[in-house]
């Protein structure tokens, strides 16, 4: 088999957090009642017409200049038409050949390896609402309802350069783009709610080729682990294809997740023609200098500069850095916990280690995690100062995440607090000694091994709460009597 | 008392000095609607239980010496692509035979907030497509000078009630020439506004581009009575204009000295009735004798107007009806089993030829593959006729055109579309272009009205009013009532 080579570009679309939706005054809440953000413009009802939310234009503006695009000055809407009942008008409010952003992109590392992808263009849409069926799909069910709350809410659509040679990337970047849209506050980025969806055109062709292969669009990758799988599936399917002796046909395929493959939905052929022309209804937008430069100065701080923030000022290594700064929430946390605990490095770990694995084995995202930055803070501290050793550290871990409060009244309740009173150690090495001469032997002997295991006696006489440090001098000075 | 027969400003008058009610005057219309309505169709639906409650409700107004505005109390009647909150609003098409708005149109609101009446919603060519009022869903509307004519459309049923007194006033839009036309084959008064002078909300969009609200009146006072009120900025359309309103009542003057009115020669070619031709050029010789200037202009690209609209307004529309797909409202086939086959079922029966030869039209244009020889040429040309008409107000104040070649003509349903488009040559490049264009009375021919049409400069209502205030100030055209003969 010859070598081949992936080529992946994506399509994200990135619902916009403004207060009401696009083109009129409903507002964009997610989980209400079906229908009741709704109006006669959402509901394309007859005679009504589009007014443009200034809001989502700053939006997109922030956006392209969070991912170094051109701000485009003249900005016009256009009609895209194709019919699906709940696509109210039935054409939808885009732009076609005049987006607002042009020509960006976005810095990403894989094992290490620092990687620049393209961003092609960004424009501004309006989102369809919802179906929903009686049964599983819309073929095996009996009836559907539409609902239209989210008709209207504004979409950014973020096309990328087909510059991604792997799953891995394409992962890489989405969340790179996930983190900036969520640094920059457009959009709640969530990807189970649908505020963040993402198609991929992926090819494959071979290592001596020139040209890029024909590519297949694959939509319906709801999370970044569909969008590996899919990518991983897809150029599968593509090599053996071609493989066999057969080609790779360009049309629509989508991803199901249950089974793990990609379908195919329309040929190039069976394409939609959308008759794409300037929406009549809406002005064309003229942006200038002055509102470019407002967006600019007034741009939040971006992953890449919180990262190098956190390496120069906290003293973090680069991959801690990195992935503290993944997702904003992430920082954040880690911003507030560092108020609470001068080892930057070793709360850099626990966020890292046994938070970030609480997070994936519950499913949640930081903003749901039970412990307070404070207590994570104050629990960081504690092992600092040796009132805890690493090990109760986790015991007491477990019970925060149960219930958040403060790690010194847990180790209190739970009395594991670390015994450092040089008496009581006193008493449990001289103790130890005397319940194990042979040892002492052994230790004279030159065996270091002893006093590893003298040790192992005395945390386990003290049930694990004493300083273990304090123990190994005062043994040591012992022995060496 | 014959009160159906007055105009707005007169009747006005009488309300405030209590020489009439109007419960009475609203009473005196709903009973000449019964007399004649049988024979002129221009009513799809009426509302008299809530017409007569608002005019109750004025009459107390009054009685309380309360000032009202100059429509306060007198009853009109809106064209049935008007949004009106729940009272039906068809388009005159099966498509929306039951549906009930939601919501008022804007220049509902702005007339309701001025206490005018609502007698019903008046007949007209389907989703406004069509010159004669044939291609409604429901009766073609007879043409009250003759009942065996078309009124003209798509606003037949508007200018219709006009001249047959079943209405004080009216609203109409205008895509094409859809008021003008209409005006000049029934002769009353209509105006077609610049665009962006009223808003389109809540006007159902035929031609996003071209259509625009306006009055279809007895008389030019009236015209600018309503204007008055329904013209203004709008915070629901985007493409009305903020731009201030004038009183336009005070720009009625019978005083056109050193006027300089333009003649596109153009208007006058071939295809134009001589008889029609002669009408006009008697009311140019009137205006010159009263001291206006004629100069002759030329509008080269003219030509190109019908075609150039006959793209862009339906690819617009293609989009603009797409909405009607029997999901949410309107017509819907309930045999269908899927949700593809409901909306191709629903649409298929729900409207007419016209409206399917267009929405084909317009979907054929923006084809991927033919957009560029077709929409964007348009679009260019439009661009075109639009510095035609600049041009041309570098010479003169305001056009004089006939307002269509023809007189109303025979209710018959067997004329070739394409000739009918083709009859549309002197109101539409006055749509592409954006400007304001009249239609008033100027004659008859073989006792059927002669509109004619004056066309301004962008936002300059005013001096079109002035011309056609002096104009039927000194002819008595407007007077004569309709005899609702011919049968």
């Amino acid at each position: 088999m010859k070598n081949y080579i992936t080529v992946v570009g994506l399509e994200v679309h990135a619902e916009l957090k403004t207060k009401s939706k696009a083109f009129c005054s409903c507002s964009t809440a997610f989980g209400s009642e079906p229908n009741t953000h709704v109006c006669p413009v959402c509901l394309g009802m007859p005679g009504a017409l589009p007014v443009l939310n200034k809001q989502v234009v700053e939006f997109a503006i922030r956006t392209g200049l969070a991912v170094n695009c051109e701000i485009q000055k003249f900005n016009k809407f256009d009609r895209k038409n194709y019919f699906y009942p709940d696509l109210s008008k039935n054409y939808q409010i885009s732009q076609f050949d005049k987006p607002i952003c042009l020509g960006g992109h976005v810095d990403i590392h894989v094992d290490d390896n620092p990687k620049r992808i393209g961003i092609t263009r960004i424009h501004m849409e309006e989102d369809a609402g919802k179906l929903v069926h009686s049964g599983a799909t819309i073929k095996t069910s009996d009836s559907s309802a539409v609902d239209y709350n989210r008709a209207g809410v504004p979409l950014i659509e973020i096309v990328s350069e087909p510059d991604m040679r792997s799953a891995v990337e394409a992962r890489a970047y989405l969340e790179k783009l996930k983190a900036i849209l969520e640094y920059i506050d457009v959009s709640d980025c969530k990807m189970q709610e649908g505020s963040i969806r993402c198609d991929a055109n992926i090819s494959v062709m071979t290592e001596d080729a020139k040209e890029f292969g024909t590519r297949a669009e694959i939509k319906n990758l709801n999370s970044f682990r569909a969008l590996e799988r899919a990518i991983d599936y897809e150029v599968e399917r593509q090599i053996e294809l071609i493989e066999d002796g057969g080609h790779v046909v360009q049309e629509t395929r989508t991803w199901d997740d249950a089974q793990g493959i990609t379908l195919s939905m329309r040929s190039k052929e069976e394409a939609h023609d959308y008759r794409y022309f300037p929406e009549p209804d809406l002005v064309p937008v003229e942006i200038d200098d002055a509102w470019i430069e407002r967006v600019k100065a007034a741009l939040p701080e971006l992953p890449a500069a919180r990262k190098t923030r956190l390496m120069d000022e906290m003293g973090l290594q680069e991959y801690d850095a990195e992935n503290i700064v993944a997702t904003k929430a992430m920082a954040q946390y880690f911003d507030d916990a560092a108020k609470h605990t001068d080892d930057v490095k070793g709360l850099a770990n626990w966020l890292l280690g046994d938070v970030s694995a609480y997070l994936n084995n519950n499913n949640i995202e930081i903003d749901k995690f039970p412990v307070t930055p404070a207590n994570l803070g104050e629990l960081v501290t504690l092992i600092k100062k040796g009132v805890l050793s690493s090990k109760l550290a986790k015991k007491v871990f477990v019970e925060m995440v149960k219930e958040d409060k403060s790690p010194k009244d847990l180790v209190k309740a739970l009395g594991l607090e670390q015994v450092s009173d040089t008496d009581a150690l006193q008493k449990m090495v001289d103790e130890t000694l005397a319940e194990n001469p042979q040892s002492i032997v052994d230790f004279k002997a030159g065996k270091d091994r002893a006093v590893g295991f003298l040790v192992g006696q005395i945390m386990k006489k003290s049930r694990g709460k004493a300083n273990p440090a304090m123990v190994n001098e005062m043994l040591l000075q012992k022995l060496k009597e | 008392m014959d009160l159906y027969k007055s105009a707005a400003h007169e009747l006005h008058e009488k309300l405030i000095k209590k020489e009439i009610s109007s419960v009475e005057l609203t009473e005196n219309i709903y009973k000449r609607i019964d007399q004649v309505d049988g024979d002129v169709k221009a009513y799809v639906t009426l509302d008299k239980e809530n017409a007569l409650a608002q005019a109750s409700k004025v009459d107390k107004m009054i009685a309380a010496g309360e000032t009202i505005a100059p429509l306060a109390g007198i009853p009109g009647a809106i064209k049935d692509n008007i949004s009106t909150k729940g009272l039906r609003t068809t388009c005159s098409s099966k498509m929306l035979e039951n549906f009930v708005p939601i919501y008022d149109a804007h220049v509902i609101q702005k007339l309701r907030a001025d206490e005018t009446i609502f007698l019903g919603k008046t007949n007209m060519d389907e989703f406004a497509m069509g010159s004669t009022t044939e291609t409604s869903y429901f009766p073609t509307t007879h043409n009250p000078w003759n009942l065996e004519r078309v009124p003209g459309g798509s606003s037949g049923g508007s200018a219709a009630a006009i001249v047959a007194g079943e209405a004080i006033w009216a609203l109409g839009s205008d895509t094409g020439g859809s008021i003008r036309q209409p005006a000049s084959f029934t002769g009353c008064v209509g105006i077609k506004p610049t665009y962006g002078r009223v808003s389109r909300y809540g006007c159902v969009a035929f031609a996003s581009s071209l259509d625009q609200i306006g009055p279809i009146t007895r008389d030019v006072t009236d015209a600018a009575t309503v204007l008055n009120t329904i013209c203004g900025v709008c915070t629901m359309d985007s493409t009305s204009l903020n731009e201030e309103v004038p009183d336009f009542t005070k720009a009625l003057k019978t005083d056109v000295k050193g006027l300089r009115i333009g003649v596109p020669k153009e208007y006058y070619a071939a295809g134009l009735d001589p008889k029609v031709d002669g009408v006009l050029k008697k009311a140019l010789a009137d205006y010159e004798a009263m001291g206006a200037e004629i100069v002759d202009i030329s509008l080269p690209h003219t030509e190109y107007a019908v075609i150039t609209y006959y793209i862009i307004a339906p690819a617009e529309a293609s989009a603009n009806l797409a909405r009607f797909d029997g999901v949410r409202y309107g017509y819907r086939n309930m045999k269908a089993t899927s949700a593809p086959e409901m909306t191709t079922a629903s649409r298929t029966e729900g409207f007419g030829d016209e409206v399917k030869r267009r929405i084909m039209l317009g979907t054929y244009v923006l084809s991927s593959g033919y957009y560029d020889a077709y929409y964007l040429k348009a679009m260019q040309v439009r661009t075109l006729i639009r510095q035609d008409f600049e041009n041309a107000f570098e010479q003169c104040d305001v056009l004089l055109t006939p307002t269509s070649p023809v007189v109303a003509y025979p209710i018959d349903g067997k004329m070739d579309p394409l000739a009918i488009y083709l009859l549309d040559v002197c109101t539409i490049p006055v749509n592409l272009a954006g400007l304001p264009g009249i239609s008033i009375p100027a004659g008859f021919v073989d006792g059927m009205p002669v509109g004619m049409q004056l066309i301004g400069k962008v936002l300059d209502e005013e001096t079109v009013l002035r011309a056609a205030y002096a104009f039927e100030q000194s002819h008595e055209y407007h007077k004569v009532m309709a005899p609702l003969g011919g049968k």
